[in-house]
């Protein structure tokens, strides 16, 4: 008598995850199939060369370049990468083989809070703090590439800790026990044996972290300046893709509202190449 | 089993409060609604306009909607809304509407309370923001560079001050970009070494309000028409409008509603006492 019922309920419920676990996939095909629809025209009626190559961004006088955007990009998310890289490995590193009990009690959850912090915080801390200090000490109207870097170097931070920290710790204990019985120090192992056998790991999530620096815009619009140059130096103000779509947003219509549609292509397929290039990294590490 | 019904009810009314604040329940279904749209830059002072005359007439709907001057000219042209708005004078085509100008607005040139520089010439402000006049020490100040500050493509403001002040010049690309009245003050405020234009309405004590050509902007120094940068503030219809919009024009032009104007840091179009 129950038995049949039971089934039934099984299938069901069963459907109705399957169902919810695929449209996470239709979302992410929808937004694809929007940004392609929105923005692609755009690439055929100028040229993909006037938009990728282009120096000059003039939306409502027909000028769709965004290459100074495109470099702007890559500029900060290196900017980031060498300020949140190092800091953030040596956390990881301390956290995985320094740290006692305790310390790691305290600090894995401080961590998490950074994470959650919202990044309009993270702008206007940069934006009362960060900014003038600049301004004051190196020139510049302190709105520049550094200040820029510094505020994604803070905020990378979460990422390229957790991964790095869990790429340490998936090294086998055997490893370190063989080196330190063969009479190296602490140091000497992590230095020369865990960090890299750990390599792969680290550096999925220095890429991650790009990702992630590449993406932000909130932030980034507050220090960055907004300019439309490329920066010459790294106290010059610089416009990434992100800030360039929020920036212009509210008043663009037509071919603008196109042009910022077409951003969001070209920012899509550098973040797609980003995550593509950590898993292809982290799957290397596990084949290994 | 019902524990939470009282819950559920009190998230039900939460959500009818919130929803009928937008729009006042008894006007959302007579027919005495008022569509409006267009500029950013205008939609602020028609919101606040709607808001007072809604009051006074607890039965009209007075949507207002932005979306940019150029939205709002096609907008009032294809009849889609009963009032367009526009921060720039039309041009071509659609001189078709019928121009009802509410207010002025003063663009300041804007620089930090610390610079002494208290005088420009428009050409000066022109070079500055074309990249020719690079550091304050060309306007009798320090060697210093100028961080001139200017708004995003497609702002009103924007617009207008490229109009009014640069000529037929294009603003540098080395020029920093806000994207907000506010922001720009933001920055000219804290930065000493910037300038920037924002709406008059917006400028405070915190950001000073240089002389174009010899002539502070100001209230007056703009009616009577010695301050030259200033843009107007358009309602457009095609045609002759309702009954309803014509109702809320009279109220936006009559005494009550340009004083609400006045205080907001406009001009007002026509002299009242």
């Amino acid at each position: 008598m129950i038995f049949p019922n039971t089934a039934i309920k099984e299938r069901v419920v069963s459907l109705t995850l399957t169902i919810f676990a695929f449209s996470s996939l239709v979302f992410l095909f929808l937004i694809f199939l929007f940004i392609l629809i929105e923005g692609l025209p755009l690439f055929f009626k100028v040229g993909l060369k006037h938009i990728i190559l282009g120096f000059k961004w003039a939306p409502t006088r027909g000028s769709f370049g965004i290459f100074p955007m495109i470099v702007s990009s890559c500029m900060v998310t290196v900017g980031a990468l060498l300020i949140g890289g190092p800091l953030g490995l040596g956390c990881a590193i301390y956290l995985a083989e320094y740290a006692g009990k305790r310390g790691r009690m305290y600090l894995k959850p401080s961590l998490e809070l950074l994470a959650g912090i919202p990044s309009v915080v993270y702008g206007f801390l940069g934006v009362v703090y960060i900014v003038p200090v600049i301004r004051e000490y190196l020139g510049g109207s302190g709105f520049s590439l550094l200040a820029t870097s510094l505020v994604l170097g803070i905020m990378i931070l979460p990422t390229v800790i957790s991964i790095s920290y869990d790429a340490i710790m998936s090294v086998p204990r055997s490893y370190r026990e063989g080196s330190l019985a063969m009479g190296a120090t602490k140091w000497q192992t992590v230095y020369r044996v865990v960090i890299p056998s750990a390599r792969s790991g680290i550096l999925a999530g220095f890429i991650l972290g790009m990702g992630r620096a590449v993406g932000e815009t909130m932030a980034v619009i507050m220090v960055a300046g907004n300019a439309l140059k490329i920066p010459s130096g790294v106290l010059e103000p610089l416009r990434t893709l992100t800030s360039n779509i929020a920036l212009e947003m509210a008043y663009a219509g037509g071919d603008h509202r196109m042009g910022l549609f077409s951003t969001g292509v070209v920012l899509l397929i550098i973040i797609m190449m980003l995550n593509y290039i950590a898993n292809f990294v982290i799957r290397r590490r596990v084949l290994k | 089993m019902a524990w939470y019904r009282p819950i559920l009810l009190a998230g039900i009314a939460l959500l009818s409060g919130t929803c009928s604040n937008s729009y006042p329940r008894q006007a959302v279904n007579n027919r005495f609604t008022v569509n409006i749209a267009g500029s950013t830059s205008v939609m602020p002072f028609s919101e606040k306009l709607a808001e007072h005359f809604m009051l006074d007439h607890p039965t009209f709907a007075i949507n207002v909607q932005a979306g940019g001057s150029t939205a709002g000219i096609q907008a009032a042209v294809t009849h889609t809304v009963d009032i367009g708005m526009s921060s720039r004078e039309l041009k071509g085509d659609e001189r078709a509407l019928t121009v009802i100008p509410i207010c002025y607005d003063g663009i300041a040139i804007v620089v930090n309370p610390l610079n002494p520089v208290a005088s420009l010439a428009l050409s000066q402000v022109r070079g500055i923001f074309n990249g020719t006049i690079a550091n304050w020490k060309e306007l009798g100040w320090i060697d210093r560079r100028i961080d001139a500050v200017s708004r995003e493509e497609g702002s009103g403001t924007r617009g207008a001050f490229e109009e009014l002040v640069m000529g037929g010049d294009t603003i540098d690309e080395a020029t920093m970009v806000q994207d907000s009245n506010g922001s720009v003050r933001e920055v000219v405020a804290t930065d000493p070494y910037a300038i920037g234009y924002l709406s008059l309405g917006i400028v405070d004590t915190r950001v000073t309000a240089v002389a174009i050509d010899g002539v502070k902007p100001s209230p007056v120094t703009i009616h009577e028409k010695q301050y030259k940068i200033v843009r107007p503030f358009l309602y457009l219809t095609m045609g002759t409008p309702g009954e309803a919009a014509q109702l809320f024009i009279g109220y936006v032009l009559s005494d009550a509603g340009q004083s609400i104007l006045l205080k907001e840091g406009l001009i007002p179009a026509y002299d009242f006492s």
